[in-house]
């Protein structure tokens, strides 16, 4: 009996004891795994995801009214929209406006109702010099002639309306700016007038200079990638070298470089006309020519080392196959080498067009008033206008460009990699 | 150096292959093929044999025209080879990590030849269905060929080069790869493919075991020269020198001295006072230094030792017990390294490590090679 019970109970046992030592050595692990990635992590919170999270929300952030005249926002949310606000909300109006001063709440609100119309902050300006005395006022007060009589603007349901736009906590304005769209009077959509289209060309322009950028990079960095990954290690390791040099020296010297070397009087106009080749100088730099030299040779081992990683990995039997079953080295090459290097053709494209979307200092820079991207216009917004809406709104699209990109490159190369493993 | 005396009555078929005095240097200072002339007959299964940087790859790469000879030349029946391009050779061949198309299925890695000769889609659907039949695949035509085992692999490469009807097939270590029982069961299809074809294969390969089972004749080669070309038989029991039997099978070897010749006949003297007969190698005369090679399984123990000509003492120093036969490791004339294979029915369990016991064999079982 006992015998029994000691052999129904043994397996059992073990196993609950297994479980508490694995957990007991594994925690250890963990721990240590943890302390590892922590201040990265860490890192990474601080100054990438918050500072991303920031830029979204500052793209529909509307909340400068809200702030400064919590009540007039509340009172303007309630009304129809038709006629004048209630005295009440006006009451709050001419109170909150006097208490503006106060902090630099004025200029905040000014600004903000300035990109409804440019009328705004001199309106706000006027009205509270003329508000009454405190102690003139009661409930009693007829708050609407009060501020008709300052400004007659006050008297227009226009006027108005422009605030309660700027009343609730969330707008699309700025993003519907960075699209050249605005609400109509009506509340739909519509185009903004003809001479105020910029962003949609913008980002017209950004995609072109991007994309080519990307295929010139890929008609340099293909054939230079081959030769690297076919050489002998001891010159494709020169080579390599050679390719990862302009690493060595910062983006703006680089950059520079090119100016000195691409101008009127430069040393390669010098030369074209030293030889005699061209009689006047080539405009080369401040336009579109200079910002494609700049970039693709800025951008070019970005395209270079994936390619050349993954035609390394492709041995040379298979080409020498298909050669061997009839092909001529040309169609073995492009049947059978070509289609192996796709994986390193997609991350090559897709990381150099990512990374010229957001270029920003070399077209600042080598490029002319045409050839500025959208960095350039997000940069204006932050450091000279301080609209950081239509900046965070400029900002976000083009993430959201890059993060669909990225999505169509992981799906690429996934399936490649199925292939390949 | 080979013999040639036995080949042309065991094939008579015309050569098909024949390289003529093909030298093959690639740094300009040192020869890795030198002076090559081999005749491949039609039908045949000739394997190239040899130890790594032995030259045998390069003979197969000039054979396949990626690598072209320094000097000398190869034929194909009576047309020069050298100046044709690999891709206009119309030999298959089989790669040694089989060199599948990643980015083809199995069916359009076979169809791949068929398509650059611009075979009619019908008549190329045809073959490929037939051979995927023979290589028992055709449920996996629409796979990738990373999602095949390495045998299965194995066998697209080889429906790969064989579905053109190639005149020649060249095989590059093509097993290398493979588990041992996988090997041994591929060899054996590639055996059995090759007598049901009726293919003419050159087969590379540095498995002396692999060479044996498969092949009609193997040339051994080391130090870029071909030591001996032969059949697998003939190899075995009669190395022409000494690399050859060491290379091919177990081998004991003692070093002596020849003292008498009579025919094919010789005795020689080795260590301290022994003495035995052998069959002497090609180039030796009396005085010549020499080294005896004896195989395992010819030297028998004590009992079965009494009717042998040559019987000789010995010092029993480990036994190694393999299942179906047992080693004896003894030392004889100062060499401690003496090998004797007994089935493990015969052996005597008496014996003990330390005990000294007569080893004997027959004189045609010993061989007297050059002592180099």
């Amino acid at each position: 009996m006992s015998v029994n019970t000691t052999a129904t109970l043994s397996p059992a046992k073990p196993a609950g004891n297994l479980k508490a030592q694995l957990r007991r050595a594994e925690r250890m692990r963990k721990l240590k795994a943890i302390g590892l990635v922590a201040p990265l992590a860490l890192f990474l919170i601080v100054v990438f995801v918050v500072p991303i999270g920031n830029m979204l929300w500052r793209s529909v952030d509307n909340t400068e009214l809200e702030s400064v005249m919590p009540l007039t926002a509340e009172g303007l949310r309630q009304w129809d929209g038709s006629g004048l606000p209630d005295n009440a909300t006006m009451a709050a109006f001419g109170a909150e406006l006097r208490d503006s001063r106060q902090g630099g709440g004025l200029g905040r609100i000014g600004r903000r109702l300035n990109y409804e119309d440019t009328r705004y902050r001199s309106l706000l300006m006027t009205t509270l010099r003329g508000l009454p005395a405190v102690e003139a006022v009661d409930d009693a007060t007829d708050w609407a002639e009060i501020l008709s009589d300052i400004d007659p603007a006050w008297g227009e349901t226009e006027t108005w309306l422009g605030i309660q736009r700027a009343a609730p906590a969330v707008t699309d304005r700025y993003l519907l700016a960075s699209l050249d769209l605005e609400r109509g009077s009506d509340n739909e959509f519509k185009r903004v007038a003809e001479r105020d289209r910029l962003y949609v060309s913008v980002f017209q322009r950004t995609m072109v200079i991007a994309g080519g950028v990307t295929l010139i990079c890929l008609a340099l960095g293909f054939p230079l990638a081959y030769l690297l990954a076919t050489l002998p290690a001891r010159t494709s390791n020169l080579l390599m070298i050679l390719v990862l040099l302009p690493f060595w020296t910062s983006l703006l010297v680089r950059t520079a470089a090119w100016i000195i070397l691409l101008q009127s009087n430069g040393l390669i106009n010098q030369s074209l006309i030293g030889t005699g080749l061209i009689e006047s100088p080539l405009q080369l730099v401040f336009n579109r020519i200079g910002v494609f030299f700049a970039m693709v040779h800025i951008l070019l081992p970005f395209m270079v080392l994936p390619l050349y990683s993954v035609m390394k990995g492709i041995s040379p039997s298979y080409q020498r196959a298909a050669v061997s079953l009839g092909a001529h080295p040309f169609a073995a090459f492009w049947q059978v080498y070509v289609p192996q290097t796709v994986s390193g053709v997609a991350a090559g494209t897709i990381l150099v067009f990512i990374m010229a979307l957001g270029y920003y200092i070399t077209p600042a820079l080598v490029g002319g008033p045409a050839d500025q991207m959208v960095s350039y216009y997000v940069a204006y917004y932050t450091n000279t206008t301080n609209n950081w809406g239509m900046a965070a709104a400029l900002g976000s699209l083009l993430l959201v460009v890059t993060l669909l990109l990225y999505l169509v490159y992981h799906r690429l190369v996934n399936r490649k990699q199925l292939i390949r493993s | 150096m080979s013999n040639n005396s036995s080949e042309s009555n065991t094939h008579p078929s015309p050569a098909l292959i024949t390289f003529e005095g093909v030298q093959k240097s690639y740094d300009g200072e040192t020869l890795v093929v030198k002076d090559l002339n081999l005749t491949i007959r039609q039908g045949e299964f000739v394997t190239l044999l040899g130890p790594s940087g032995s030259g045998k790859t390069t003979c197969l790469m000039m054979l396949a025209g990626f690598e072209v000879p320094t000097s000398g030349d190869i034929f194909l029946r009576e047309q020069r080879l050298n100046s044709v391009p690999p891709h206009k050779r119309n030999f298959g061949m089989v790669f040694q990590n089989y060199a599948l198309f990643p980015h083809m299925t199995v069916e359009e890695n076979i169809r791949y030849p068929l398509k650059t000769r611009k075979m009619p889609t019908a008549e190329a659907d045809r073959k490929v269905a037939r051979i995927l039949d023979m290589i028992q695949l055709r449920d996996f035509a629409k796979r990738r060929p990373t999602q095949l085992s390495g045998g299965q692999q194995q066998r697209v490469a080889l429906a790969r080069s064989l579905v053109f009807e190639p005149q020649l097939v060249l095989m590059d270590e093509p097993l290398g790869a493979l588990d041992k029982q996988l090997r041994e069961q591929m060899q054996l299809e590639i055996k059995h493919l090759h007598e049901r074809l009726g293919l003419t294969v050159v087969f590379v390969t540095h498995d002396q075991s692999e060479a044996l089972t498969m092949s009609d004749r193997v040339a051994v080669f080391n130090d870029g020269v071909i030591q001996q070309i032969d059949t697998p038989s003939n190899l075995y029991e009669h190395p022409s020198n000494a690399f050859v039997a060491q290379f091919i099978g177990e081998n004991n070897t003692l070093a002596g001295r020849i003292e008498t010749v009579e025919g094919r006949q010789c005795r020689v003297s080795f260590g301290d006072g022994f003495r035995t007969g052998a069959l002497i190698g090609p180039g030796l005369a009396v005085g010549d230094a020499t080294r005896l090679s004896i195989r395992p399984e010819r030297v028998k123990l004590n009992g079965a030792s009494q009717a042998l000509p040559n019987r000789l003492q010995a010092r029993v120093k480990e036994f190694i017990y393999l299942g179906d036969h047992l080693r004896v490791r003894c030392e004889l004339a100062g060499n401690d390294d003496f090998i004797a294979r007994v089935p493990v029915d015969d052996f005597e369990s008496s014996m003990q490590p330390g005990d000294v016991i007569e080893l004997g064999w027959r004189d045609e079982d010993v061989r007297a090679l050059d002592a180099s």
